[in-house]
């Protein structure tokens, strides 16, 4: 074990969060910006999401994942950003007082070097998520080889060149799920088809355009899978109908053939470090509770990408990672300035999930947010007290909704409001 | 006899519901688009679908045992079965340059197959 390292901004995580942080935390003036990544190659889970449907903002033309990283690195790459790869960050603790200023200290390991302590004076989270495992659904049944989660499918289709099987059911309805539909198709498989326990779609709309209705992939709603069945290899698993009232309708039941089982089922961002470190975790999001600067609950660390809240789109993630690393390289060079306001966001009825929690006024933001069942028709979004609003053609979970406030109409605020509500109204 | 087709415009992640006005494959009308890219989806849905193709090619020697590629353009839809036979049989040799072309003209549809990222040696 070597003496501390010290670093001025560290970043976990090389994903385009990570990435789009550190190019911003060296754009900001930030002297040595180090990004930490426990896989050999920056890019994170981007490397093995192949299809197009990255960059349409950011770039403004529809590439691959793998491309839009390519091209992301590069700017990485020209504003200096150095990667610290085959490094796993195991271990966070609880942030330091230095010089009358906070700063993070966390342990690294890495197969030449060992195990290392790093001081820096500030550090963006950008670790992504994970899916929700089978195990987290209480399915009866055997437990045989060929169950897993789609992104792992993913990888190992797309990266290592195996087929996970032949004859493959999906369940859930997750974009990742949809994508491997195709994917399996394509690379000879047959897929029976993808059970849906909600009543509504939960990935993007054009996925089940283009990726199960171009290939006449049949998907079910109101269906879950109950069982698995076979020793040793998976034989088939049993799908069951979900009734109104939520719960499965007995007599139901249909066996489906299949070698292979996939789960789209969620995913949840992956938050150990933060938690190590005691950083406030926002129950609705799973990700660390942030302010429109990204800061968390500890004001040397920030947060960016799918740690804070899962996205559907990329853009947006390297967005938030941008804001978090010229957050964190000002803090870092003492000069990251609050705003003298303190609101909480308030969730509306029907709104699951929004980011950031909190809002300080020190400048515009864009608030994101998901609602938790589809609104079908004409909606308005709205920010009170009389902050701002925005009509909406539909609102559906599978689709994350932004809202913008403006900093100077916050500050306008009468004083004795804390509180800034973000509902949707049907029109 | 005009005839409505209803399909989403898959050219963005908006994914806008298009109503489209047909007779034959003439397109009368376009309705349910938010921007100039649906009304050109829907012209090319209704006379030839297409779709940006993405798989993987094996790499003999190189940092991974597969290399993610897509056509340079969309191509027909129903030719995809075919592409993906194609690109079936190829074995890249590394080191491969993102947007090298590794087939051209595929089964004759006029696009070309591309790398769609860099691949070292092992
Ligand atoms: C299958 C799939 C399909 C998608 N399709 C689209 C699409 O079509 N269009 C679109 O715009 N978006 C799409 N997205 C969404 C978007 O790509 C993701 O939201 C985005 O990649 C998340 O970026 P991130 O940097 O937060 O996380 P990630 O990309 O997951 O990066 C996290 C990185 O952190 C590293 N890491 C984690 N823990 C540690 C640790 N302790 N120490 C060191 N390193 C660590 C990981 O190895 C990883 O490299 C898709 C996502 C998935 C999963
Ligand atoms: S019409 Fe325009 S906005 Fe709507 S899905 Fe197509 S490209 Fe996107």
């Amino acid at each position: 074990m070597s003496g501390l390292r010290r670093v001025d901004v560290a970043i976990i995580g090389a994903g385009p969060a990570g990435v789009a942080a550190g190019v911003a935390a060296r754009k900001e003036g930030a002297e040595k910006v180090v990004v930490f990544e426990r896989d050999w190659e920056p890019g994170g889970i981007l490397q093995q999401c192949i299809h197009p449907g990255f960059g349409l903002h950011t770039f403004g033309e529809e590439l691959t994942g793998p491309e839009y990283m390519h091209r992301y690195l590069e700017r990485a790459r020209e504003a200096g950003v150095e990667f610290d790869l085959n490094t796993m960050v195991f271990q966070m603790d609880k942030p330091v007082s230095s010089d009358g200023r906070k700063a993070a200290r966390f342990w690294v390991m890495n197969p030449s070097r060992g195990i290392e302590q790093v001081e820096a004076k500030s550090v963006v989270l950008a670790m992504g998520c994970r899916e929700r495992p089978a195990g987290a659904l209480g399915i009866a049944g055997s437990r045989p080889s060929g169950v897993y989660t789609a992104g792992a499918a993913q990888r190992f289709v797309n990266m290592e060149g195996l087929m996970p099987g032949r004859k493959v059911a999906i369940m859930g309805t997750g974009d990742i799920g949809l994508i491997m539909a195709r994917r399996m198709v394509l690379e000879g498989a047959d897929v029976v088809g993808v059970f849906e326990i909600m009543p509504w779609v939960s990935g993007l709309r054009r996925n089940i355009a283009q990726c199960l209705d171009d290939f006449h992939i049949p998907y079910y709603l109101n269906q879950s899978v109950c069982e698995l069945h076979g020793k040793g290899r998976l034989e088939g698993v049993t799908v069951v109908e979900i009734g109104a009232d939520r719960k499965p309708v007995s007599g139901s039941e249909k066996f489906v053939s299949c070698d292979t089982l996939l789960l789209a089922v969620g995913l949840i961002p992956e938050n150990e470090l933060s938690r190590m470190a005691g950083i406030e975790i926002e129950p609705g999001t799973g990700g660390p509770l942030v302010n429109e600067l990204m800061q968390t609950s500890e004001e040397c660390v920030f947060a960016a990408g799918n740690v804070v809240v899962v996205y559907d789109l990329v853009d947006f993630v390297s967005r938030e990672g941008e804001r978090a690393g010229a957050s964190a390289a000002r803090y870092a060079m003492g000069r990251l300035v609050k705003g003298d306001r303190e609101f909480k966001i308030v969730p509306g009825d029907n709104i699951r999930i929004i980011s950031p929690q909190i809002l300080t006024a020190s400048e515009d933001v864009t608030v994101y947010l998901r609602v938790g069942s589809p609104v079908e028709g004409k909606c308005r979004l709205r920010a009170d007290p009389g902050l701002s609003s925005q009509n909406l053609r539909y609102a559906r979970p599978g689709e994350m909704n932004e809202i913008k406030l403006r900093a100077d109409k916050l500050k306008a605020l009468a004083p004795d409001v804390t509180n800034v509500a973000i509902g949707l109204e049907v029109l | 006899m005009p005839d409505v087709k209803k399909f989403l415009c898959v050219s963005c992640p908006v994914g806008c519901s298009l109503s489209v006005t047909v007779e034959g494959t003439k397109v009368i009308s376009v309705e349910g688009n938010t921007c100039p890219l649906g009304e050109k989806y829907a012209h090319s849905e209704v006379a030839n679908p297409v779709r940006t193709f993405t798989s993987t090619v094996r790499v003999r020697g190189g940092s991974l045992p597969v290399c993610p590629v897509r056509s340079k353009t969309p191509l027909p839809l129903s030719r995809v079965f075919d592409v993906t036979r194609e690109v079936a049989k190829l074995t890249a040799e590394p080191p491969i340059e993102v947007g090298s072309t590794l087939i051209e003209n595929v089964c004759g549809t006029g696009v070309d197959i591309v790398a769609s990222r860099s691949l070292p040696k092992r």
